[in-house]
């Protein structure tokens, strides 16, 4: 767990992820958990957080195979995108690499990897992040 | 149901009417080449002023509402005072209502307001959007507008592709099938097959829709609604003014309207979508109806697994019937329940703006006996459901005939 003087933006959590690093919002009024991170706790309203270590692994609760894709992921087509949920029970959505697309089933259990797209902090190209196998 | 209870007063509305339709106006949907938006809804205009020979536009109409989504295919913005200026009702209030494909359900609603409130006598409601002219990249584009930009179209995701991740869990928790999701397709194009102003007139068959192209697994390129351009708009009055104009009014009697989260992944559940459910559990309650008196609905099929998710969130069926719902038949045109007998967004076309009102125009249709080919016999009640996103928005109307 670390406290960190950061804005509790969206930019700062892809920023994170550049370090490797999945992070949420945790606000110090309520303790919910923020994902993405926000200014203001939906919650109760505080302003007040902390950037907390986010588990990464979980399971896979729905996922789809994409066929047309936009054009900057033409030339990886068909990938596999799903929304995982992590042990705490949060989610997010994320490619999901590294498995036959036959062999995806809903409950299976991901962990996320960083990297493997290009890397950059420049706003707004985020890096990005990816599930694979546990 | 807290955000329920802050959405409107609990005055005694029971079925008292809202607002009224006098009149309303549909352009042909399809691509309308050579033409621009403001031209497109000029058509519409011109219908529902033909329909409504009682009406003086310029001395009647006292405020326009109009939905579009998005400046990108045109370059073009500030479309409420264009639209006022083409419709001929200059100088007027002109507001636009932007909810992506939600925008003129959402428009609606504040015409309503606009109504409802006193405010205005008469006002015009509708949508436009000119989309064809664009490539399907492009337009795949400005649509994902509507999501989450940095955590779902970054990683990957389409429209397709979002609700595609609710036809999977639809399928994974209820056993939804693939089959079911084509026969919403089937029954949309023969529904369009009957509409003359339809994008698509022309029926499809089961093994045509399983047999095309994966778009997003497992949503086929007939699980897909259509880019199309087309306008739509309605002419709205108090309901003591509404034999002033017309003698086959139909009544608003049911306006509901909720939003939630913007990204997918965020909301409690995936096979339904809680801003519809709120918006109908609104107008139902202000309509005094039920799900089983609806004799006509026109929902938001923007893909096959969007109208089994609306037969659902408007309590047509329990949760996870909705594919059983499908294949038997009873959303048909002379099922129990007919459903998008326009075509719906599959076959009649979805100009995103444009949707809204669009639906309200066929559900007016139905109720003053106008459908021809595809009309319901005796419906009295009808319903629409239009959707923004993957359902951050969504609103519901209630209709009764005069
Ligand atoms: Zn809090």
């Amino acid at each position: 767990m670390t406290a960190q003087p950061q804005n509790f933006t969206i930019e700062q959590f892809y920023k994170n992820i550049c370090q490797k690093k999945l992070m949420g919002g945790k606000c110090r009024k309520c303790g919910k958990i923020h994902l993405p991170p926000r200014p203001l706790c939906d919650n109760c309203f505080s302003t007040e957080f902390e950037w907390v270590d986010l588990p990464t692994t979980g399971k896979l609760l729905t996922y789809t195979i994409i066929h047309v894709a936009p054009p900057q992921f033409q030339n990886m087509a068909p990938y596999t995108v799903g929304i995982v949920e992590l042990e705490n029970g949060i989610k997010l959505p994320g490619m999901i690499r590294d498995v036959p697309l036959d062999g995806i089933k809903i409950g299976m259990r991901l962990k996320m990897e960083f990297g493997g797209l290009q890397q950059t902090q420049q706003w707004p190209q985020w890096p990005r992040y990816y599930f694979k196998p546990l | 149901m807290i955000l329920f209870q802050g959405v409107w007063r609990k005055v005694k509305l029971k079925g008292k009417p809202l607002a009224s339709i006098v009149s309303a106006g549909l352009s042909r949907f399809g691509k309308l080449e050579g033409l621009c938006a403001r031209e497109i809804f000029a058509q519409a205009a011109k219908e529902a002023y033909e329909r409504c020979p009682r009406l003086d536009p310029k001395k009647d109409i006292k405020a326009l509402f109009i939905g579009h989504m998005g400046e990108s295919y045109e370059h073009q913005g500030h479309t409420g005072a264009i639209a006022a200026d083409w419709a001929g009702v200059l100088h007027i209030p002109a507001t636009r209502t932007e909810a992506a494909c939600s925008s003129s359900g959402v428009a609606l609603r504040a015409a309503v307001y606009a109504v409802a409130s006193g405010l205005c006598d008469v006002v015009m409601v509708g949508g436009v959007e000119k989309m064809t002219h664009r490539s399907t990249p492009e337009v795949t584009e400005f649509l994902a507008m509507a999501a989450d930009f940095p955590f779902e179209q970054w990683h990957g995701l389409t429209f397709p592709g979002l609700y595609a991740l609710i036809a999977t869990a639809h399928m994974h928790r209820y056993g939804t099938t693939e089959a079911q999701l084509a026969h919403v397709a089937v029954k949309n194009h023969y529904n369009g097959s009957l509409n003359p102003k339809a994008h698509i007139q022309k029926e499809i068959t089961l093994e045509q829709a399983l047999s095309s192209r994966v778009i997003a697994w497992p949503l086929k390129l007939f699980d897909c609604s259509l880019i199309t351009d087309g306008a739509s708009c309605l002419i709205l009055t108090r309901p003591e003014l509404a034999k002033k104009y017309t003698d086959a009014p139909v009544h608003i009697i049911g306006s509901g309207q909720a939003c939630d989260m913007i990204g997918l992944y965020e909301r409690e559940e995936l096979t339904s979508l809680k801003a519809a459910k709120l918006a109908a559990k609104q107008a139902y309650e202000m309509a005094g109806v039920k799900p089983e008196d609806i004799d006509v609905a026109e929902v938001h099929d923007c893909f096959t697994i969007a109208e089994i998710v609306a037969y659902e969130d408007l309590g047509f069926c329990k949760p996870g019937e909705g594919g059983r719902l499908a294949e038997s038949g009873e959303t048909s045109l002379k099922g129990r329940i007919p459903v998008n007998t326009s075509g719906g967004l599959k076959a009649k076309g979805h100009p995103v703006g444009a949707t809204g009102t669009a639906q309200a125009y066929e559900i007016y249709l139905q109720l003053t006996g106008q459908a021809e080919k595809r009309q319901v016999a005796d419906a009295e009640i009808g319903l629409s459901h239009n959707v923004g996103g993957s359902g951050a928005t969504a609103t519901v109307h209630i209709y009764k005939r005069g």
